[in-house]
């Protein structure tokens, strides 16, 4: 028989029996709803997670840095060149290490312990420089009081909202961390705070020359406008060394202060940096690029391992959903068994007679694994708007839980095309597994018996 | 009217058996028939419910196959036939007509007739028409998209006839064909039966047990009582074999 005239008839013998493979057919839906409803979950808290921990910057950042510099994140045990030997950390290597692929950015890593005065009193704490294109990329500007530098090179200032209550004198309780940040910007945004420094100038004896170690310190301060107020840390990669005060990178940059870990040779127009950010494009790429960088002759950092760990535990969860929402399908299966066993019993003379008219087994076998095959579609279909339903409504629940807490609304639901398709695909196989006995059954039907009793 | 080269065989038996357990007992539904029938023959197989006349049909229409012994059908064993190919037989070499019609009730007689033309892989274009002309000449025109259960049993069995026509088969097998019927409309069947056997050349096997159809329309009778051939004798009836063409109701002629 022709694929035409399968599914007509499969279409036909379902419309017969409209009642009982409509209840199958729901029951597969809800198999295939509570499988959808449970990986978009899954899928959306993972997403969640990912698109957080990306933006947190921890995990798509490569951290380079010149062996010559001995203070360093971690003791580094790899082969290659000596201290002394390997490259200097200046701007012809910062180039070489953007045109490795999967570089996004690479920026120097700006930060020093300086004095902050405000009010005239003086706070001393960590400052980092920032790169623009965190305004997109690092999640905590997302819900920032106040705005973004207005440029890169703007004297413009962002706070930490621990060195605001620091600044206005406020010490939150222990253990409470109810400071209403709104009130915080409120009295802290628009003003100047100064920045007190100290700029490394070359000494005009040596200027242009390039192997001149001689430079001077020069006691510097400039009047910045805080603009911003962050809740949450952009720096939390740095531990012990993380900034709470953010400037314009380039405006940083531009100040020439002399950084405690400094041990450049040199002053000059061509300044080698203590460390280079790298930003990469995808987590995945964190690897080979980290690998890149030491071939150069750097020491590389990152904190890859963590996603691993993270994805591990994610496809685990999944996993779980996965198997959880699984069971419902299970037992709609064995719906669509009973149903087709059902049909082989009551249309038995039904298939004496197209045998007798001369289908081979091959046409009733599959005539059933149509019907069972259509069943396994459109309740697949069904069953992916309805967990797509129901896993909206999880979600809508959800947020009005994280609204009433006082929590930013999150999307912890998503239903990828894959998720759409994959389902439907699996619903379709898992009935036609399901058809497989009935099917042959029906195949194998000797016609003499089954038009034998009237 | 000289005398013709007798037709080949259509339908060889070979000391077919059949028999099937049943509990403790073994049943010889069949049990060593060997017979010819030639192509063209109107055959009728007469004898008391249970002697093995259906067994026999069944194993001719390829429906069961033989314990022992051969069926041969134009040349080819049956028995050695796959699934598959005994299916292709079925649909190709094979018209069934049953007792009971076995019309399909959720199909229109439209429908039910253009079902053997699905197996077949006839094109969908031309299986309307083709179902169309069958059914108008068994005189059904108008009662196309009838369900069978609206329609009377002689009407059934007519349309049933436009089923077992349709893939234009050789060999028409028919089971009772008017066990259901009337005699009025049962002869009506028969008439038509006859027809097909004279005009088409078509040979047919018709089970039976009414001796007086069988002596009107069957060229040969052979009677069977339990399991085995007892008596083969031809009808003072002359059989088509050598008549001339003769117009059928479907307009075509051998």
């Amino acid at each position: 028989m022709k694929f035409y005239d399968v599914a007509d008839l499969a279409v036909r013998n379902l419309r017969e029996s409209v009642f009982r493979n409509s209840l199958t057919t729901i029951g597969i839906s809800v198999g295939v709803a509570s499988l959808v409803a449970m990986l978009s979950l899954g899928i959306g808290l993972q997403q969640l997670a990912s698109r957080r921990l990306q933006k947190s910057g921890l995990f798509d950042t490569v951290v380079a840095s010149s062996r010559r510099d001995l203070r360093n994140f971690r003791e580094q045990r790899e082969e290659g060149p000596a201290p002394a030997e390997s490259p200097s950390l200046d701007e012809p290597s910062r180039r070489k290490i953007e045109k490795i692929p999967g570089v996004v950015e690479v920026y120097p890593d700006i930060r020093f312990a300086t004095e902050v005065r405000f009010d005239d009193k003086p706070h001393l704490t960590m400052v980092a420089g920032i790169p623009f294109s965190a305004r997109n990329n690092n999640d905590a500007f997302d819900g920032m009081q106040g705005s973004f530098f207005s440029s890169d090179a703007s004297p413009e200032v962002i706070l930490q909202k621990s060195f605001a209550e620091e600044l206005l004198g406020i010490i939150p309780k222990p253990g409470t961390d109810n400071t209403n940040i709104a009130a915080l910007a409120k009295s802290l945004l628009g003003k100047e705070l100064t920045l007190r420094y100290a700029e490394r100038t070359p000494s005009p004896s040596s200027a242009g020359s390039n192997d001149g170690a001689a430079y001077s310190v020069v006691s510097r301060q400039r009047a910045l406008k805080i603009v911003g107020l962050t809740d949450l840390d952009p720096d939390s990669m740095r531990g012990t060394t993380k900034a709470r005060v953010f400037l314009p990178l380039n405006f940083a940059q531009d100040l020439h202060v002399m950084q405690s870990n400094s041990r450049d040779t040199s002053a000059s127009d061509s300044p080698s940096y203590t460390s280079l950010s790298v930003r990469v494009e995808n987590p995945n790429q964190v690897p080979e690029v980290e690998d890149a960088i030491k071939k150069m002759g750097f020491n590389a950092f990152s904190l890859i391992d963590a996603t691993r760990s993270m994805r591990q535990f994610f496809a685990v969860l999944d996993g779980f959903l996965a198997i959880f929402g699984s069971l419902a399908l299970a037992v709609a299966s064995i719906g669509i068994v009973n149903t087709l066993v059902m049909a082989i019993l009551e249309r038995r003379r039904e298939i004496g007679i197209m045998k007798a008219l001369g289908a081979s087994d091959a046409d009733v076998r599959g005539l059933f694994f149509a019907e069972a095959g259509a069943m396994g579609l459109v309740g697949g279909a069904v069953g992916v708007a309805l967990g797509w339903a129901i896993g909206r409504l999880i979600n809508f629940g959800t947020n009005i839980y994280l609204e009433r807490q006082h929590f930013p609304p999150a999307q912890i639901w998503s239903v990828p095309l894959w998720l759409v398709l994959s389902a439907i695909a699996f619903s379709i196989v898992v009935s036609l597994l399901s058809g497989l006995y009935p099917a042959s059954r029906a195949a194998r039907l000797d016609p003499v018996q089954a038009l034998r009793y009237e | 009217m000289e005398i013709s080269e007798p037709n080949p065989v259509a339908v060889r038996t070979e000391n077919a058996c059949r028999h099937y357990q049943m509990g403790e007992a073994l049943v010889r539904a069949v049990d060593g028939i060997s017979i010819d029938i030639r192509a063209g023959e109107f055959v009728a197989l007469l004898g008391a419910s249970g002697s093995g006349k259906s067994s026999l049909l069944n194993l001719v229409a390829g429906l069961d196959r033989p314990s022992s012994g051969a069926v041969i059908v134009h040349g080819t064993d049956l028995a050695a036939l796959s699934r598959d190919q005994l299916a292709k037989y079925r649909l190709h070499t094979v018209g069934m007509v049953f007792q009971s019609f076995n019309l399909i009730p959720s199909m229109s007689l439209l429908e039910n007739v253009e079902l053997p033309m699905r197996f077949a892989e006839v094109d969908r274009r031309h299986r309307s028409a083709l179902a169309r002309r069958s059914l108008e000449r068994v005189g059904l025109s108008g009662r196309l998209s009838h369900r069978p259960m609206e329609l009377s049993g002689g009407e059934q069995q007519r349309a049933s006839l436009a089923r077992a026509l349709i893939n234009r088969p050789q060999l028409l097998l028919a089971d009772e064909p008017t066990g259901n019927l009337d005699s009025r409309t049962g002869t009506e069947i028969m008439e038509l039966i006859h027809t097909l056997n004279r005009s088409l050349g078509m040979t047919v096997l018709m089970v039976t047990h009414e001796q007086s159809l069988a002596e009107k329309y069957a060229g040969r009778m052979l009677h069977l009582a339990d399991g085995k051939l007892v008596n083969d004798v031809p009808t003072d009836r002359v059989s088509n074999i050598s008549s001339g063409p003769v117009r059928a109701p479907w307009g075509e002629t051998q």
